[in-house]
């Protein structure tokens, strides 16, 4: 298998990263070098083995439906690229 | 007293030998000398440093210090410090101010350490030399022609030049233990869940951690006991009881099995590192150990598997950088779309938007089953490699990597050649297993080399035992770069 330069710019749309023709060129170079190391995995049969997503077998912990977090929005918003009025700005959405 | 050992610096501190303004102020005086041609660290603050010693020595003078109180520890850049700019090696972080601390970073504040500084990294930890940080490449101790390793390579260099006493790492393939080797110290990476991720800048959550690095595996023993623990604000941290990490260090080691997988001593491993792992394992046989051939088949495969799982998990966590309500955003835009596009694409460097694609395509519709689904399935095998292994010996030893520091810009173009430096280390990430690295030698380009040391889960004190009866009988760990 390998990516064509459409599939490069398909990604990248996707991931919310901007690319050019020439950006998107190497990319497609060094994205086709790593999927054929990954390829090396499709020769396996993993035919009835369960798959593995952790590696502890964890429930996941439930805790008490009660307030935990104090309000630090001036904290958090001092960092921010763009606020106003103790919101987030970003460029219109809805006409 | 920049060899001493921690304990051997409490003790000084305690009988008011020194105090802790004063050790802080000798660290911070050998960075101001040292750090501009190491980078090994990227965010010095004096006063906050101060401040904490300051604080050390009130605490000291009433009686009420701990292990590590008053001692110096330099933190990877990964770990959020409140007040402290917190840049995981990114463009995209260089101007965040954390608000708030890491678990981490909490838990050594409680024990009275002093903050030194954050440490460089490779960006987002998505690197095994250090070469993607924004902020330039962290020089080797050793060798200024060599790369420190990855991605803790920052925290690496600075304890290789005793610009820190101790240092915090993380470890996702190897980011513990392979800069460790590279750079001639001890680290070691716990088991999946013992230390709490919470405040830790994501990369791929399943397989995170962190851990200490430190010049012995005695020191690393300490810092655990004051970074591991239960933390409900981490969803996967391990409600454990609390342990002693120190309790094995004077454990003899006859008897102990320790296993050879021979996949780690096959094909690809440089012929130097090889002979001084040889003469680590006859060291030890020296000490009452025995060795056993083992086999993990699947260690080859463990490879394309991380390169499929952490990507894929990387993609995801790494969305959160949009440009809205932190980090960097783009300083010309149309609509939103672009904001995002323009930021991300501005912020990011290459290695760390090359591993957001390949994570983006393999969770992308109608390759799912055939990449991500099947890399877990194979997870699972490598887990089941060294549940079997561990049948047969009680600890598995083997290279920590397969050479020594390699020349900056040797791998730089060429991710795939980077991405096979981690053959030995990234299976212990898989299985969630604690690993560790230990100097055993020095190399034919005189760069040192790295033991592995694999435990099974929640063995680190035993592993640290383990280390520390070696340690007791060679000098490797004692070894220091000249010019420092």
């Amino acid at each position: 298998m390998s990516l064509t330069l459409q599939d490069v710019k398909r990604v990248a749309t996707l991931a919310r990263i901007a690319v050019n023709d020439e950006e998107a060129a190497t990319y497609q170079q060094h994205l086709n070098g790593i999927f054929g190391l990954i390829a090396e995995m499709q020769a396996v049969d993993t035919t009835g083995i369960e798959p593995m997503s952790h590696a502890q077998d964890l429930s996941q912990r439930l805790r008490d439906d009660v307030v935990t977090e104090s309000n630090q929005r001036d904290k958090f918003q001092a960092i921010a690229p763009q606020v106003a009025g103790g919101l987030y700005l970003v460029p219109q959405v809805i006409e | 007293m920049i060899n001493a050992s921690l304990s051997q610096l409490a003790s000084l501190l305690a009988d008011k030998k020194i105090s802790s303004v004063e050790l802080t102020q000798i660290y911070l005086g050998r960075i101001a000398k040292l750090n501009p041609a190491l980078n090994a660290f990227v965010t010095l603050n004096s006063e906050m440093s101060l401040a904490d010693a300051r604080a050390a020595d009130a605490r000291i003078a009433a009686g009420q210090a701990a292990a590590l109180t008053g001692i110096p520890v330099a933190h990877k850049d990964i770990f959020c410090a409140d007040g402290w700019r917190t840049t995981c090696g990114s463009k995209m972080l260089e101007n965040f101010i954390a608000p708030y601390d890491a678990h981490v970073i909490s838990q050594f504040k409680t024990a009275g350490a002093v903050s030194l500084g954050k440490t460089n990294m490779d960006e987002f930890a998505m690197g095994s030399s250090n070469e993607t940080s924004y902020f330039g490449a962290v020089k080797n101790p050793w060798d200024a022609s060599a790369v420190p390793g990855g991605s803790s390579g920052g925290s690496a260099a600075a304890v290789a030049a005793r610009l820190a006493p101790a240092a915090t790492g993380t470890d996702t393939g190897g980011s513990i233990r392979q800069p460790a080797a590279l750079t001639g110290i001890t680290g070691l990476k716990p088991t999946y869940g013992v230390v709490s991720r919470y405040g830790m800048i994501a990369f791929a959550s399943s397989l995170d951690q962190a851990g200490p690095m430190a010049k012995s595996a005695e020191d690393c023993a300490l810092l655990m006991n004051v970074m591991a623990g239960f933390d409900a604000r981490d969803s996967t941290s391990l409600e454990r009881p609390v342990e002693d990490y120190t309790r094995d260090l004077q454990q003899p080691l006859a008897g102990l099995r320790i296993g050879l997988p021979r996949e780690y001593f096959a094909e690809g491993l440089g012929a130097d590192v090889a002979a001084s792992v040889e003469a680590a394992l006859h060291e030890y046989r020296k000490l009452g150990a025995v060795t056993v051939d083992i086999s993990l088949p699947n260690t080859k495969l463990s490879i394309p598997v991380y390169y499929v799982l952490a990507p894929a998990e990387a993609s995801t966590n790494l969305s959160r950088f949009d440009g809205v309500r932190y980090g960097y955003r783009a300083p010309e835009y149309g609509d939103l779309t672009d904001m995002y596009e323009k930021s991300r694409a501005q912020g990011f460097g290459t290695e760390v938007k090359r591993r957001i694609m390949i994570g983006t395509y393999v969770l992308s519709h109608g390759y799912y089953d055939a990449y991500y689904m099947q890399a877990q399935k194979i997870r699972r095998l490598i887990a089941q490699d060294f549940e079997a292994a561990f049948q047969h010996c009680d600890i598995i030893m083997g290279p920590t990597a397969p050479s020594t520091a390699f020349n900056f810009g040797e791998k730089a173009d060429d991710p795939v050649a980077m991405y096979l430096s981690d053959i030995y280390t990234i299976a212990v990430n898989l299985a969630g297993l604690p690993g560790m690295s230990v100097p055993c030698g020095l190399g034919s380009n005189g760069r040192p080399v790295g033991l592995q040391i694999i435990g099974n889960y929640f063995s680190e004190a035993k592993m640290l035992g383990v280390a520390h009866q070696y340690q007791l009988a060679t000098d490797w760990h004692t070894r220091m770069p000249d010019n420092i």
